[in-house]
């Protein structure tokens, strides 16, 4: 009998984790607090060096229109979190308020306005694409857009673009 | 916290290898730290960002998010990634000797 299996190492000597080295990250609301986290993590990523790719659909893509972009709300109603009664916040106007609220406290935190901030994700070598079928879903046109999205893409390239990153929707 | 020498003086660099006291700083330093960061040399562009980063932490006690940086000390954003490849708020204040930013932007 042989004890040489016995010899062996019986646990893997433990691999440090992989870091994270692209990402491909999906924002799919309208809301402003649907859209800044999807743009921080890109623009966080790059400055980590992590490569991002960022991709616009549904009302998601009211973030990448130029006419919309920097008119995002965050909703006053049916959103519990806020903590705000819902038939205060049905008044008009409250949304605007709250998200002029929102946007004196971020701007405070330097979170720039959603159109500097797809500026300095594009200028930091981050890419930003809008999605085929929301783009024609809106009856959207090119001119529409805001000259940072790169390219108008399907699903199919959006995988093709994600190779090898972490995909996050949000 | 560890010393090391650096350029003929010994520092303090704290875990995540920056400089604990940043009044120890110096060009010669900086030149050094950027060789250890894989930057050949350091140019008037570079010092522009450097001496923003070291004003900002003197003044206020933490370095410069990465949107007043750009806005404030004249290196746009592409620039700024030229100059600091890779992850550029963390080189930059490496070799600036000051501490590592906590903004998110």
């Amino acid at each position: 009998m042989s004890t040489e299996i016995l010899d062996q190492p019986v646990v893997e000597k433990e691999k440090a984790p992989e870091p994270v080295k692209r990402v491909s990250i999906i924002i799919s609301r309208g809301t402003l607090d649907g859209v800044y986290p999807g743009l921080i993590m890109a623009n966080g990523a790059r400055m980590e060096g992590i490569e991002a790719t960022v991709f616009f659909t549904f009302f998601g893509m009211n973030a990448v229109l130029k006419d919309k972009m920097d008119k995002l709300k965050v909703a006053t109603v049916g959103n519990p979190a806020m903590g705000m009664p819902t038939l205060l916040g049905a008044i008009p106007g409250m949304s605007a308020f709250a998200s002029k609220m929102m946007m004196k406290e971020m701007d405070k935190l330097d979170i720039p306005p959603v159109s500097e901030f797809l500026e300095m994700i594009e200028d930091s070598g981050g890419e930003v694409y809008a999605c085929k079928a929301a783009f024609e879903m809106f009856h959207l046109k090119k001119e529409d857009l805001c000259p940072q999205v790169k390219d108008i893409i399907t699903i199919g390239d959006f995988y093709e673009k994600s190779a090898g990153a972490q995909i996050i929707f949000t | 916290m560890k010393e090391r020498e650096i350029a003929g003086k010994v520092l303090e660099f704290d875990d995540e290898n920056f400089m604990v006291n940043y009044k120890d700083w110096d060009a010669s330093i900086a030149t050094a730290l950027a060789s250890e960061e894989g930057l050949q040399a350091l140019n008037d562009r570079h010092f522009v960002v450097l001496d923003f980063l070291r004003k900002t932490y003197e003044e206020k006690g933490t370095g410069p998010t990465m949107r007043r940086l750009t806005k404030e000390s004249g290196v746009p954003t592409k620039e700024l990634y030229a100059l600091f490849p890779g992850a550029p708020a963390k080189k930059a204040a490496r070799i600036a000797g000051i501490p590592k930013p906590h903004g998110c932007i």
